[in-house]
Parts: structure tokens; sequence; C-alpha cells
């Protein structure tokens, strides 16, 4: 065996064999098609767009939370559609990620409203009941340097105009950051949910168990909204009977659906709000047991 | 080789630097753990777990496993080639500027200043002198190579000469990017490309800055230590190449369901179940080399290290595989499993095998005895309490985590919302983080009884003198 006498041969070898699985999997696939579709639906990030990945990036938001949906039956439910490749075009890293300590945020865009974000940055625990993510406050008072998104802009190449740049002023990394997460997965529409339940049906679940149970599946999902005492706060107030500037009461049904698919913007609702949809984390039942607790709040009218 | 003079003061620079960076790894990794049960422990905007994560694997792969085997192997090419450091202004110069990186990562990871490519978070100005530590490395350690006395090359030199080639390729590679001032570059990759890119490195630095170099060290110490010779020779070589070349197939194991193509998904996979081959022709090496002597894991304090560090290395190189595979990726990926899974290789395999090599080369330079043996039976005993507490407890909440989130009612609703999985982490989090407090302890009971050793070392040769 010569070759471990001859160290440059030695290296060398070493050279080739490190290099075999280096060309077949990672410089190979960088020239083809499948590895860098493009598809008209995803546009590239706009300044302030940009401006928020970078906060997303020197925050180290990737080390808690994942972009990529991943094609399983349970994964779908909760987060949406599975992550295409050509939905990853203009991400320069892109940001995967490795670990959920906190939620895939893949399509996170569209799904709260801003108005959400912005307090939920401010003070996550009094959105997500439980929630152990920092505070980041402090990005409400950092501002944004538009000469410096533009110099990073120009360098991707991505399409902006003047007046995108000149808007940037006044703006902070927080507004940035919100409007970043509003775009993510949006290429994508999610499709309509199966309905749940008939137009005009009755709730079943209205005994005291079933208050009761709606209360607590209310207290961990709905409160950060809507407030420990169902007056409201980013969501309506629930006690009053007339929501959302509805000229008349909802029927049960009807307040099922709205838990069921929300009403994000573009949905046929009487109020187009920023609630997003959680038919997908809770069967009939639980819904059901929710309008039975909202029911038991309600002013009696 | 009585007469021959090696130049150990690198070796006892880059060994006390790594002692450094070690302690500040495990304590930065202590306080993050702690940030994820209790939020406010997080300080904006320097000190969030964001920001933190990036420095406790930094300092854990730089400044701690770098290094430590920078030192390490400026010690065993002296000793293998028979010929001291060609140029030790230069190797000087190398430990000096290490820990002036180690410094300026920190501070810059800390201010926010993160490519997100994970592993490789540095900034580009950094990831430059990086490269130019690697070169002055490299041209010390070819240097010895090339003068080296004794003609044959033995197996801990293929190991050194694949590290430095590797993670040249590596860190080169997927560093490439274009930067807009000095603190921000964005990847020339993008989307599915890119990611496929930092995997292929990502696993490769577990390959070639967790395995390869620590298998040259095992290779080396653990012989010493145990005064036998190595089991077989042509293990060493068919587990060397099959190493080497399969290690490089396997990192889109990290990208399983993800949008790149499923035929690299699948091919990483192949090669990833491959892999337990080679890595256990090291394991068995190691195993038979003992020659059945196992009386000695009592009577010589150092093998039981060895034998540990070897025994994580083969149960990492099986886990690891299992991982791998589609149907328990979609368990356990994304969920705490996996730091269980890679502080196995990091606390188990990695920081057993520094510590024993440095119990035994530390007395050789000083030319003493270590200080304490009852002291190294304490820190052992710690470290692997720690270790496996640590490890078990990611493991069970990961499990637990992964089914929770794949939970469904009979109308085929989910179970559970997001943060419900995440509130149910909390007991283990907390146990992680008391391990993590074990471990610590252990790593200062080694660090205690090594600056004892040198003084007492120091103490005996002015004696002499």
């Amino acid at each position: 065996m010569t070759i471990y006498k001859k160290p440059i041969l030695f290296t060398i070898m070493a050279t080739l064999t490190v290099l075999a699985g280096t060309v077949a999997m990672m410089i190979y696939p960088q020239f083809l098609p499948s590895t860098q579709p493009h598809n008209e639906l995803q546009k590239p990030y706009t300044p302030l767009e940009l401006a928020g990945r970078d906060v997303y990036q020197a925050e180290g938001c990737n080390n808690c939370h994942t972009q990529t949906i991943r094609p399983l039956k349970a994964e779908v439910a909760r987060y949406g559609p599975y992550s295409k490749a050509w939905e990853f075009e203009y991400d320069r890293p892109f940001l995967w990620g490795s670990k959920r300590t906190g939620p895939d945020l893949h399509r996170v865009g569209g799904k709260y409203s801003d108005k959400w974000h912005y307090k939920h940055m401010v003070d996550p625990p009094k959105m997500i009941y439980g929630s152990n993510m920092p505070k980041y406050d402090f990005l409400a008072d950092a501002e944004l340097n538009p000469a410096t998104v533009e110099a990073r802009i120009k360098v991707l190449g991505f399409p902006y105009t003047k007046e995108q740049i000149e808007e940037l002023d006044g703006l902070t990394k927080m507004d940035a950051i919100v409007a970043y997460l509003q775009k993510l997965g949006t290429a994508v529409k999610r499709p309509p949910r199966p309905p749940k339940i008939k137009e005009g049906a009755e709730n079943p679940n209205t005994d005291a168990t079933s208050i009761a149970n709606g209360q607590k599946i209310f207290e961990m999902n709905c409160t950060g909204c809507h407030g420990i005492d169902l007056k409201g706060g980013v969501g309506a107030d629930l006690t009053d009977v007339l929501w959302l500037n509805s000229t008349e009461d909802f029927e049960d049904w009807e307040i099922f659906d709205i838990i069921d698919n929300g009403t994000v913007a573009g949905m046929k609702r009487r109020a187009e709000g920023g609630m997003p949809a959680f038919g997908d984390f809770m069967g009939t039942y639980k819904i059901w047991n929710i309008v039975a607790y909202i029911r038991s709040k309600e002013a009696k009218e | 080789m009585a007469t021959q003079e090696y130049s150990y003061d690198v070796v006892k620079g880059f060994t006390f630097s790594a002692m450094l960076w070690g302690t500040v790894t495990i304590l930065v990794g202590i306080l993050i753990a702690s940030q994820l049960v209790y939020p406010n422990l997080n300080f904006a905007p320097f000190l969030t777990f964001g920001r933190l994560r990036p420095l406790h694997t930094n300092a854990g792969a730089i400044g701690f496993g770098i290094g430590s085997f920078f030192g390490m192997f400026y010690y065993i090419t002296q000793r293998l080639t028979g010929v001291s450091i060609p140029f030790p202004k230069l190797a000087r110069a190398h430990l000096w500027l290490f820990n002036i990186a180690v410094v300026l990562a920190a501070v810059s990871l800390v201010a926010g200043m993160n490519t997100t490519k994970e592993y490789a978070e540095l900034e580009w100005p950094l990831d430059v002198v990086v490269v130019i530590l690697w070169v002055m490395f490299a041209i010390n350690i070819f240097g010895m190579i090339f003068k080296r006395k004794n003609l044959y090359l033995y197996v801990s030199l293929w190991y050194i000469i694949a590290t430095v080639i590797a993670v040249a390729v590596l860190y080169i590679i997927n560093n490439l990017a274009i930067p807009v001032g000095l603190t921000k570059s964005y990847s020339i990759f993008s989307g599915v490309n890119d990611a496929n890119v930092e995997w292929w490195y990502g696993h490769n630095a577990v390959g070639f800055i967790f395995t390869t170099p620590f298998l040259a060290i095992f290779y080396y110490f653990f012989p010493k230590t145990a005064n036998l010779p190595i089991y077989s020779h042509r293990l060493s070589i068919v587990s060397f190449w099959s190493l080497i070349f399969a290690y490089l197939w396997t990192g889109a194991h990290h990208l399983i369901y993800t949008p790149v193509p499923d035929w690299i998904q699948t091919l990483a996979m192949a090669f990833t179940i491959f892999l337990i081959a080679p890595s256990w022709g090291s394991v068995i090496n190691g195993y038979y080399t003992m020659g059945g002597n196992w009386d000695r894991m009592g009577n010589n304090y150092l093998i039981k290290f060895f034998i540990l560090g070897i025994t994580f290395y083969g149960l990492q190189t099986v886990q690891g595989p299992t991982q791998g595979l589609r149907s328990i990726s979609s368990l356990i990926h994304y969920t705490d499993w996996v730091p269980g899974h890679v502080h196995m290789g990091t606390m188990g395999w990695v920081t057993m095998t520094i510590c024993a090599a440095t119990y035994y080369m530390i007395p050789q330079i000083y030319k003493t005895k270590i200080y304490s043996v009852a002291l190294a039976n304490t820190h052992f005993w710690l470290v692997l309490i720690g270790q496996l507490t640590y490890s078990v407890t990611m493991w069970i909440t990961g499990i637990q985590q992964g089914a929770m989130w794949k939970a469904t009612d009979p109308d085929g609703s989910l179970t559970y919302t997001f943060i419900e999985t995440n509130l149910a982490n909390i007991p283990f989090w907390q146990i992680r983080a008391i391990a993590g407090a074990i471990f610590l302890l252990g790593f200062l009971v080694f660090v205690f009884n090594v600056t004892m050793t040198v003084k007492q070392g120091r103490r005996l040769a002015k004696e002499v003198a």
C-alpha cells in the first residue's frame, strides 16, 4: 500500500473521494429545472418586505420558526397547502429552518391582521396564551434607513420604485417585519374548506358541560383577541348581541361559520376582519362548545 | 526520537483556549435552555434566544471543537511525523488570530449580524478570517507531513488530511455571498438550491468538524492510553475511505419532505443508511483494540472516557441514519428530539474524547502526572449523567411533540393547537436546563484538574532547574 507513503497522491485521492458526492448531490442539481422553477404568482420582495426579511434574519427568527410545510396530512391541516419549490425563487438565503420551537410561518401571511401582529410582537403571551416567544417591542423604536434598504435591494436586483424607497422614511423595523410576515406564502391560495354544518343548523351542545368545555377552549385560543371577559380588543366584543356593525343578531350557525372559516378579507362575510380560520384545529363539537360558551356570556337583551 | 525537540507552545495555547470557549458554550447553552421555560430571561435586543443560539453553536463548533483539534493536531502531527512545527511564528499568529476571531464572532452574532445559514452564521468578513486561519493551519500541518521522518502515514494523519481538505471545500462554497457593506451579505444561491447547499455543508460540518478530527484524535490517543495497537489496519483503511466517500452524499436527509427534489432526498437516505458501516468500522476497531482486557475500564481511569466516547459515536451513527428515514423523520423532525440527538454527539462523543485526549496530552507535555484521578472520575460521572439526562429527556419530549402535532380527533380535525404541544415540553425543558448545569459542573472539574496538573508540572520543572 504505497499510497500511505505518498502524501501528495493521498491528498489528491482524498480530495477526489470527497468531491464525488459533492458533484452528484450538490453541484449537479444546481443546473436542474426542478431546483429552480419559476411561477409568475411568486413576486419578488418589495423594499419594505425585504427590510422585514433582514430583520427576521438579524433576530435569528429561523432558530425557532420553520418556513416549509411538509406534504403530510396533519401539517397541511395545521399550516395550509404544502410548500412548493417555486415559492422560494427570491429567497437568498432560504429560511426553512430546522426546529419548531414556534409554529411554521410559511403561510402566516394574511392569517392574522396587522394589528394582531403589532400587539403580538410587543408582548407575545398577551396574544397567544402560554407563549415563550421573547418580546420584540424594541423593533418599534428602530427606524429604517431607506438608503441601506435601497443598496440591498439593488444587489438582489428586485424591481422597486423611488416612491417605495421614499415611503420607508419614518417607518420602523416593526412595520417592516409585519409587512414581510404578511407576504409569506400568499402566492398559494388555500382551497375552500368543505362545510362542516348545514346553513341554519342548531347547536346540539348547549348543556353546562359543553359551556364549561367551550370556556376552556375559548381561553386557550380566543382570549388574545377577544379578551378574557369577551369584551374584545383586537377582535370584536362578543358580549354584544350586534357584532361587527351588523344590523341583526347572528344565528348559531353563523357564529360557527366565522369560527370555522374566519373573517379573512375576500371571503363572503358581513364584516371583513382579520380573524383566522380555526376550522382546521377544531372539530365540529369543539366549535359548537365555543358557540355555547359565547351564547352563555351574551348580554341578555 | 528521544532527542527530537517538539514545539508545544501552541498546543498548550489552543488547549487552554478550547477549555475557555467550551465553558462559554455550555454557559450560553444553559441560558438559552432556560429562556425556553422563562422567556423573561431574554434581554432584548442583544441577548434573545434568536441571537444567542447561533452564539452557542458557533462557540461550540469553532471555539471548543475546532480550537481543541487545532491544538491536538499540532501535537499529533509532530509526534507522528517526527518533526517539529516548521513555522512556529505562523502557528503562534494562528493561535492569536483564532482567539480574536472567536471574540469577534461572538460580538457580531449578538449584534445581529447573522447570515442565518446554520453553522455558517458568521458574516463575510469573518468568513475571510476563518479561511485565513485554515490556510495558516494547513501550511504547518502539510509542512510537517512533507518533511516527515517516519515514511508511513499513520491512520490519524489520514483523517487530519481529510479534515483539512473537506472543511476548506465545504466552508468556502456554502459561504459564497454577495456583500452589501461590511455587516450584510446575500447568498449567491437561492431557494431550493440554497437549502441543498446549506445542508450539504451542514451535515458535513458534522462529518468533518465533529467526526473525522475526533477519529484522528481517537486513533492516536486511545492506543497510546491503552498501550495496545489498533486491532485491524485493514478495517481502518476500509472505514476511512468509505466514510469520507459516503458523508458527502447524505446532507439532504435534513431536507426530507421539503421542496428539494425527491430523488435527492431518497439518495441521501440510502447513503445515510450505508454510513452506519464505516462509522461502526471505527467503533469495532476501538472495542477490539481492548482485546478483551475490559478490566482496564476499572483500573485505568482514562480508558473509560475513550470507550464511552466511541460508544456514543456508535449510538449516534445508528440513531442518525434512523432519523434520516422518511417515516421517522415525519415524526421527530423539527422537534426537540433533534437537539437530543446532536448533544449525544457533542456532549458524549466529542467532549468525552477531547477531555480524555487532554488528560493524556497535558501530563505528557508538562512531564508530570494527572493532578487527581479522583477528580477525573468525578468529572466523568457528572458529564455522563448530565449528557444522558439531556438526551433522554429531549428524545421523550420530541416523540411526544411529534405525536401531538399529528394527533387528530375522530372528525379529522387536529387535537392540539401548537401552543398546547409546546406547553407539554416545559417539564422536559426544565430537566434539560438542570442536566446542562450538571454537565457544566463536570466540565469545570475537568478545567480545574487540568489547571492544577499544569501548575504541578511547572512547579516540578522549577524544582529540577
